[in-house]
């Protein structure tokens, strides 16, 4: 287990948007989270990445704790994200944008900076050397030199994955990597989340609305509904649950 | 290097062929000309020549307002750091320089240390300053650090004017010159030599730490914080570089500011004079290194051109202003097409 949640609870005042969750994500793995809007999915996200403060559970990243830990302590450890709405830095250059991921990889400072020491020089070669094989692996690469505001959406995307691989993690999170896209970026991006896996052989945990998406590349897809973790299991096996279908259907009571 | 030039060229020419626009071409031809470094520097050369040779021939009001001028570019530079790289709202920056001015005066004046000493004294205090305001501060949102750094300026103040060791409202007097290798530093050349060093400082010292990684990650948290986090920056520790380092330049303006006038009262430190930095730093472009020096040169410059029309003059700056801000809110400097 890479990742291991032990009754993750989270409350906003009087709502609990995430009640008792418990998971685990096998390394070197492919794991979708899924429900209705609303159901809590990008909350727990939020809670593993340091976003939000859960009032009770554990999380376990290596076997290590990250519970309440800050997010910038979070993704040093090798837990990346995305986000759900593109949150790029959108007046810098792509390049500019994906260099930011070697942040937590590097460690010069403003003194370095001015001198321009030798150390610092072929740390920034690094971080450059980084950034460009994160740009190609993704496809980016032509772009390096726009502004981030100036590309079209699909592109964008891009660069927000291209941005969290160089963070080099061992663990990624993707909040809707699908939303937006047509259907051959969709084709496209499945390609890519398999070879971010079996590449870079980097364990990958995703929230998608596209079930299609979902089925094609999850070993294992868990299901939120109102906060609570209904079902778990393979395509197959959660496709035929009833308790998904009634939460995506609703009951058959209620559709008469 | 060759490859990433040859790439900014397609894409700037591209764009301007796409805009069809007389002035963008000219600004992206521009960019283009100074993405050659042999040009670059041979610019930055005839420039620089220009300038030392400048006391020759001109006069002593001349002199004084260029020098004037440098001055600010130091402070506009410094305060560009927080505000334009990092973008922090500070409103408090003329503390930083009478931070720096007060320790240079006292240190000189009440204990007889050689000006070259209380430099790096001025610069400690300027950290110091700065990670009392910075530290609590700077975890909350940019809104509250404009307060805070609103009421720090004026209790630094308020606190030199009341301040035995500070000389209450009449401030320091007679506070000795330097010399620098037997020479004694009282004409106004020679302080204009002083500030053009600094200045020239202080523009090498921006572009380096903007192209280098904490650079980035002051951009970065400019942009988006929530993102830059999940990027692995530390939000608080690298904002807080920013606060000091801006700071650190304000404090050495500051310290040479107190040699060069001699005397210094609470009465330089006023929240006008900060509000003028951080107006030419808006004014010229925000996080542009050429924009906010021609910032500076224009807060400077302006009320002298305009001496003749008397008070009405900073009306007319007024309107000038609101006019820009309206038209170009991004400020003076354009920015190449990508």
């Amino acid at each position: 287990m890479i990742l291991d949640v032990k009754d993750l609870t989270l409350r906003f005042g009087g709502l609990t948007a995430v009640n008792r969750v418990s998971f685990g994500i096998e390394e070197g793995s492919i794991e979708s989270l899924i429900g209705p809007n609303g159901a809590g999915k990008t909350s727990v996200f939020n809670c593993l990445t340091g976003f939000y403060k859960p009032q009770e559970g554990e999380v376990l990243f290596q076997g290590t704790s990250v519970l309440r830990q800050k997010p910038h302590k979070i993704t040093t450890m090798g837990m990346a994200r995305t986000f759900q709405n593109l949150r790029l830095f959108k007046n810098l250059t792509v390049m500019e944008n994906v260099m930011s991921g070697m942040h937590c990889r590097t460690s010069a400072g403003a003194a370095a900076a001015v001198l321009r020491s030798p150390a610092q020089r072929a740390e920034e070669n690094r971080i450059r050397e980084v950034a460009i094989e994160c740009m190609e692996f993704v496809g980016i690469l032509d772009k390096k030199d726009r502004t981030a505001k100036n590309l079209p959406y699909g592109d964008q995307r891009r660069v927000e994955w291209a941005r969290a691989l160089a963070t080099q993690p061992k663990l990624l999170l993707l909040d809707e990597p699908a939303a937006g896209l047509n259907y051959d970026e969709k084709e496209r991006l499945i390609e890519l989340i398999r070879r971010i896996r079996d590449e870079r052989k980097i364990t990958v945990f995703l929230i998608e609305h596209d079930m299609g998406l979902v089925m094609k590349i999850s070993e294992q897809i868990f299901v939120l509904d109102y906060g609570v973790k209904i079902a778990e299991g393979t395509a197959q096996e959660v496709k035929n649950n009833p308790k998904v279908i009634e939460a995506y259907l609703g009951k058959e009571e209620e559709a008469v | 290097m060759k490859e990433k030039q040859s790439g900014l060229q397609t894409a700037a020419a591209q764009a301007a062929k796409k805009q069809g626009n007389p002035l963008g071409e000219l600004i992206n031809k521009l960019y283009i000309f100074f993405d050659n470094k042999k040009n670059r520097y041979g610019a930055v050369l005839v420039v620089t020549a220009v300038l030392l040779y400048l006391p020759m021939v001109t006069s002593m009001y001349f002199m004084e307002v260029m020098t004037n001028i440098w001055f600010h570019v130091i402070v506009c530079l410094g305060l560009n750091i927080i505000v334009g790289f990092a973008g922090l709202l500070s409103l408090g920056y003329a503390a930083f320089f009478a931070v720096g001015a007060y320790t240079t005066g006292i240190l000189i004046l009440h204990y007889g240390v050689s000006f070259w000493l209380t430099l790096p004294v001025s610069v400690l205090m300027a950290v110091i300053a700065g990670l009392a305001i910075g530290g609590p501060t700077l975890r909350l949102r940019s809104d509250y650090l404009a307060i805070v750094t609103l009421g720090f300026g004026e209790i630094t103040r308020l606190a030199a004017r009341n301040m035995q060791i500070t000389g209450r409202a009449t401030g320091l007097v007679g506070i000795d010159r330097p010399a620098l290798f037997g020479m004694a530093l009282y004409k106004i050349n020679h302080y204009y030599y002083a500030f053009f060093i600094l200045a020239f400082l202080a523009i090498f010292i921006s572009y380096r730490l903007q192209d280098s990684r904490l650079g980035r990650a002051w951009k970065c948290i400019r942009e988006d914080e929530d993102a830059a986090e999940a990027m692995g920056i530390n939000v608080v520790a690298v904002r807080l570089y920013a606060f000091i380092i801006g700071s650190v330049f304000g404090a050495i303006a500051g310290s040479f500011m107190a040699v060069k006038m001699t005397a210094i009262s609470p009465e330089s430190f006023l929240f006008t004079q900060s509000v003028m930095i951080l107006l030419a730093v808006v004014l010229g472009g925000m996080g542009k290194i050429p924009g906010v020096i021609l910032g500076a040169f224009a807060v400077v410059a302006f009320p002298e051109v305009f001496r003749g029309i008397g008070q009405y003059r900073m009306l007319i700056f007024g309107v000038v202003l609101l006019i820009i801000m309206i038209y170009r809110p991004q400020g003076l400097w354009p920015e190449r097409d990508t």
